[in-house]
């Protein structure tokens, strides 16, 4: 480093003409990722109290009274299995994709991102912290929708540890979606519309058995990153699950997570500063 | 204020914010069916402001006079089309990221923390302002009790009236200290025990620390007593800058005269029907700027005779800084907003 000051540097004098201002003000802490990110998702999950208590038991009901709907069509076998995790994996999409959806465009449209773009926190920490306490919401009603599954239809409940994984693969993917599209969306009525759409899309095309539907559907239905933790799911029903591909559909839902959460976070700081 | 003050103030280096030509056009937007278009609007047209350490500035206006637009991009939330914005030797035009560590933002709206409790509020933004666990939870119970919130911590904000909710949510912008605040109409809906513990808390940061204050604000007689210095926007620009009193003393020579009528103007006196030109109506009320005799004619006129019997009531007032801004030339008859 010179120990020169800069005023005597030549070339120097042009720089330091009459406008010479004092010293730019030390700035304040950066909030840094981790304890921000930790502090937005304790504050998110503390709202479940207040306000989304009563939409996980909606978001409970219509997968258990799917699968009870379904009961009368479908008997045991490969088919059951994909109801049953379609099923529980709709709770997901019902809470990460629409409800955050929803969430982050109502956020948008009011002026609320405001408060977060006048604090020095990372984009990240505050899409992945409303992420991340979404994707917990969802726990109770996919287990127990799960569980009621499991007994509705006769399957093994052995295998039920797997949701520790495709809980949180999947609720990455769902929930990088559902902020993504809250953020992007013009208007809020736009995010609700996406959300919804999102989850129906998740409804139909995951719920209903994949041998059945025509071509174009099935292509749809591969779209889908909800179609992934699905077939991860429904495949640790069978007797001998085939763990390879079970982690061959887990890694799709993860990269779609990591994708869909950057997207979310490019839409964060462009909807942020206008 | 004149350019050669401004000029002094900043070798003195004691300028907190300073703002140069800063213009920001919405562009016009075209009509579809059933909505009719809007022309483009300047926002905020080449302002000019020098806010310096220790005060409490105000921007001061009506409605849609490009206040809040101004605020936003003093806060790095909106980049300007022109002009350049310095808070403490920082460019927040070429860095809007650097106005949230130097400066706290209270804006209108509180969606984002409108669910939380005021406790978990005000400790949620001191964790997002870089302060670590014990030091949130430690601002956080110093400013609830200064403040007062101590018995409505454990609610949610949702929940409080309008003027509580708006002090939890000023709770939350004093948490995690900064040398300048924007406080967007902080006042809004509060009692008078609400409003007196803002502005002592507020003092007492400027005597302490120093504290800079910038405050938008539609409420006259707020204004005229918390500010030490404010700039008068009209459409966009800058009409006025100076203090209440100095801006006062531009229109000293007037008078301000109200005539309630009972249920009407009695037009048929002459002398009445004369002021009609001149007057500002509302409904059954008047309201006249004269010249001290003038208004002593007035008052004698119609406290007297035929024009007494329709009177229901008069006030004569000094100026107010409504009366600068209508004097000013401002843009909306009816003047600002007096809460």
């Amino acid at each position: 480093m010179s120990v020169v000051p800069a005023e005597v540097l030549p070339g120097s004098v042009l720089a330091v003409d009459e406008t010479a201002r004092p010293a730019a003000a030390e700035l304040g802490p950066r909030a840094r990722l981790w304890p921000s990110l930790c502090a937005v998702y304790r504050a998110q999950l503390s709202r479940a109290r207040v306000a989304r208590i009563p939409l996980l038991f909606v978001a409970t009901f219509q997968s258990i009274g799917i699968m009870i709907l379904m009961r009368g069509v479908v008997d045991g076998g490969a088919e059951a299995q994909a109801v049953v995790a379609g099923s529980s994996v709709l709770v997901v999409a019902f809470v990460a994709l629409n409800l955050l959806a929803q969430y982050f465009g109502q956020l948008r449209a009011s002026g609320g991102l405001d408060h977060y773009a006048t604090l020095p926190v990372p984009p990240a920490a505050v899409v992945l912290g409303a992420a991340g306490a979404y994707a917990s919401f969802t726990v109770p009603g996919t287990v127990v929708t799960a569980l009621f599954g499991c007994v509705l239809f006769g399957l093994p409940v052995a295998h039920l540890w797997v949701l520790v994984a495709v809980i949180p693969l999947a609720g990455a993917a769902l929930a990088g979606l559902g902020a993504a599209l809250g953020l992007l969306a013009p208007r809020p009525e736009l995010a609700t519309l996406l959300g919804q759409l999102g989850m129906s899309a998740a409804l139909l095309l995951g719920v209903l058995p994949a041998d059945r539907m025509p071509e174009v559907v099935r292509f749809a239905r591969d779209l889908l990153p909800s179609t992934y933790g699905v077939e991860a799911f429904a495949r640790t029903f069978g007797p001998h699950p085939d763990w390879a591909f079970v982690l061959g559909d887990l890694a799709v839902c993860g990269v779609v997570g990591v994708v869909s959460l950057a997207v979310a976070t490019w839409a964060y700081r462009r909807a942020a500063v206008r | 204020m004149s350019t050669r003050a401004a000029q002094a103030l900043r070798h003195s280096g004691d300028v907190v914010c300073a703002v140069r030509g800063l213009t920001k056009t919405y562009p016009a937007v075209r009509g579809r069916r059933g909505t009719p278009g809007t022309p483009e609007v300047r926002a905020t047209d080449d302002v000019r402001l020098d806010i310096r350490r220790g005060e409490i500035f105000g921007l001061l206006g009506p409605n849609g006079a490009g206040k809040t637009t101004l605020v936003r991009q003093l806060t790095g939330l909106m980049r300007p089309d022109r002009g350049s914005v310095e808070i403490l030797g920082h460019d927040i035009v070429r860095h809007p990221e650097r106005a949230a560590r130097i400066l706290a933002y209270l804006g209108q709206e509180s969606t984002a923390l409108d669910e939380l409790t005021v406790s978990l509020a005000a400790e949620t933004t001191g964790r997002l302002r870089g302060l670590d666990v014990r030091q949130a939870r430690a601002e956080r119970d110093a400013v609830l009790d200064e403040l007062g919130l101590g018995p409505l911590a454990g609610r949610p904000i949702k929940k409080l009236s309008g003027g509580q909710r708006r002090l939890a949510c000023f709770a939350a912008a004093l948490v995690g200290e900064r040398p300048l605040l924007v406080l967007d109409e902080p006042t809004t809906a509060m009692d008078p025990v609400a409003r007196r513990a803002v502005w002592s808390a507020v003092d007492r940061r400027r005597a302490e620390r120093a504290t800079t204050v910038l405050l938008v604000t539609h409420n006259v007689i707020e204004a005229e007593t918390v500010l030490d210095r404010v700039a008068v926007l009209d459409r966009g620009r800058v009409i006025a800058c100076d203090t209440p009193s100095g801006l006062k003393e531009r229109v000293a020579g007037e008078v301000r005269v109200e005539l309630l009528w009972r249920d009407r103007a009695p037009l048929e006196v002459p002398e009445v029907a004369a002021l009609q030109d001149r007057v500002v109506e509302s409904g059954r009320r008047w309201t006249l700027r004269l010249a001290p005799e003038e208004a002593r004619a007035v008052v004698a006129t119609v406290t007297g005779g035929a024009a007494f019997a329709a009177l229901d009531d008069f006030t004569l007032a000094t100026p107010s800084l409504e009366d600068v801004y209508l004097a000013l030339g401002g843009a909306a008859q009816q003047g600002l907003v007096k809460a």
